[in-house]
């Protein structure tokens, strides 16, 4: 049986004019980590609220172990952790009053389950007195990450617990995840930073209310259709520009350090030499691997 | 001109020193990436270039004016668009442009010449009177981009332009960031990403208070032994000292 499964969910609001989630459905193995790869607008949220049984699908159903958030909601918020994307703790509470707080709600108890958190609880301990609202970003969601973990929940649901979080506390907090998966606790994790998806044992990439791609994060680039071409030139910008000035190239998107080219036809030396008379200098142009976000964007373009 | 100069900027909150005694320049037209982990003091620093916090000590000049004696010149003077921040939903985008070109003293009459030019130029004539929250994200954060440079300032502040953008909308917001500068633009701009790093001409990054790297993106590879901005990042972030989290500090 699959931890999570979700079937046709829609959603929508506004009366209907505007829709959230179209028809998704996916499923989630036992002691998985599983992204939910997209921007925001894309549906993420709205997923995560059904899922934790805050808000109503309008059709579509789903379940957690076995359990349905819509006729079964009491049972699943027992056995779910859920971290809101918005910081949803009391800031005029201190780092352990909130925990007690949570615990009691729960009627769990903080010294049995203090094994689960008591990597987090370290790094919270110099601050246990301090009021949460007074926490830095990065400590504020190792705080509420604590509170979802206090009665040992079966299944953790994440809404974006990294955006605005600087990539090296964004690190630590992944490395966190990827201790408590090895407790066997089963991971659903919104995020719109794609690198992350490598961090995931599967994705799903969402955008406008509809999954775009499921898969782990090294199959799905395989099923990119056209090869990848990494440029790189003296002038960035002015490369940038002839490359979508080529008639055949069917994309070109800067990618840090170089552009990541697709052609509709024809070989990189045909490219190589159109570019020739136009930029001043060496230019290299070599086929890469792709990755989510090359697949990402080539979703986004072909059904728009 | 520069347009920003700063020698041993520094800000004290009670015994606890945010920002360090930072020396810097930018020159027009510069893209220039200002990057740090959490609580590295970015946006203390950012603060007081854009005149909204008074530096402990140190000083300096923003688009030419003085950090410690011209604050209102300065807010006057240059532009501010953050992800967090920038247009009213409740207003259309001809009523937002209106709105904050009023709030630049610029005047009326010639005002709403140059919102119908602006209008036209993003291509968003027939829009223009539909409420901002039924645009989708990438027409708002081309407005909120030009709104934030129609009064002509020398250099604009971008504070995380692009988080949680999805990644087409986020290269078009950085084609126009380009365009711009081409065009004399100063751009002050921080990330999450650091792909975007490696478009900046130079990148300073910011560890416990202090610059710990100021650089064009190639020397600063080159330097630390890397093979992209992100790898650069970690190896100087992870050599903090302070964390955001020092007991007995609250945060800002």
């Amino acid at each position: 049986m699959k931890t999570i499964q979700t079937d046709r969910l829609t959603r929508t609001f506004d009366k209907g004019k505007v829709t959230a989630l179209q028809e998704v459905s996916f499923a989630v193995e036992k002691g998985e980590i599983f992204g939910l790869i997209g921007p925001d607008g894309a549906g993420k949220t709205t997923l995560i609220r059904i899922l934790a049984s805050l808000i109503l699908p309008d059709s579509g159903s789903a379940s957690l172990a076995g359990f349905d958030p819509v006729r079964d909601y009491a049972r699943v918020r027992q056995i779910i952790g859920y971290m809101p994307g918005r910081f949803s703790l009391y800031q005029d509470l201190s780092v352990q009053e909130n925990l007690r707080f949570f615990a009691t709600v729960f009627k769990a108890d903080l010294e049995t389950n203090y094994p689960l958190i008591k990597d987090l609880y370290d790094q919270l301990a110099p601050f246990k007195n301090r009021r949460a609202g007074q926490l830095s970003g990065g400590m504020k969601q190792k705080l509420a990450l604590c509170c979802a973990l206090v009665h040992e929940p079966e299944i953790l649901l994440l809404d974006e617990p990294t955006t605005g979080v600087d990539p090296v506390s964004r690190r630590e907090f992944w490395d966190m995840l990827i201790r408590l998966k090895a407790r066997g606790i089963t991971i659903l994790v919104s995020t719109p930073y794609m690198d992350e998806a490598t961090l995931c044992d599967r994705i799903a990439l969402i955008q406008k209310g509809t999954i775009l791609e499921t898969g782990t994060p090294a199959e799905i680039p395989r099923r990119l259709s056209r090869p990848v071409y990494a440029a790189s030139a003296g002038d960035m910008y002015l490369l940038l520009r002839a490359v979508r000035d080529y008639p055949e190239t069917h994309s070109c998107y800067t990618f840090g350090e170089s552009h990541h080219v697709q052609l509709k036809s024809g070989s990189p030396q045909d490219l190589l030499d159109f570019l020739g008379g136009r930029i001043p200098g060496p230019v290299a142009l070599d086929q890469i691997e792709p990755g989510i976000e090359d697949v990402f964007m080539d979703k986004m373009t072909s059904r728009t | 001109m520069k347009a920003i100069e700063v020698k041993d900027l520094t800000r004290k909150f009670g015994d606890f020193t945010a920002v360090d005694h930072i020396s810097f320049d930018v020159s027009k037209g510069e893209i220039f990436g200002f990057l740090g982990a959490n609580g590295a003091g970015k946006t203390t620093a950012m603060r007081m270039l854009c005149g909204l916090l008074k530096p402990s000590s140190g000083e300096g000049r923003v688009a030419g004016f003085d950090i410690n004696l011209q604050s209102e010149e300065i807010k006057k003077n240059i532009g501010y668009m953050s992800q967090k921040f920038s247009l009213y939903n409740d207003l259309t985008a001809r009523e937002n442009i209106l709105f904050y070109g009023g709030l630049y003293d610029i005047p009326y009459k010639e005002l709403k010449i140059k919102s119908e030019r602006l209008l036209d130029r993003l291509g968003l004539g027939p829009y223009a009177n539909k409420l901002l929250r039924d645009y989708p994200l990438g027409w708002k954060q081309k407005l909120a981009f030009s709104v934030a440079i129609q009064h002509q300032p020398m250099i604009v502040f971008l504070d995380e332009p692009t988080g949680g953008v999805d990644p087409i909308t986020r290269r078009q917001f950085w084609d126009m960031i380009y365009e711009s500068a081409e065009g004399g633009l100063t751009v002050f701009v921080t990330t999450h990403y650091m792909d975007e790093a490696e478009y900046c001409h130079r990148v300073c990054i910011m560890v416990d208070g202090r610059i710990a790297a100021m650089d064009t993106p190639q020397s600063l590879k080159k330097k630390y032994e890397s093979q992209n901005m992100d790898e650069v990042f970690r190896k100087l972030a992870r050599g903090a000292v302070r964390s955001p989290d020092v007991p007995g500090r609250g945060k800002r």
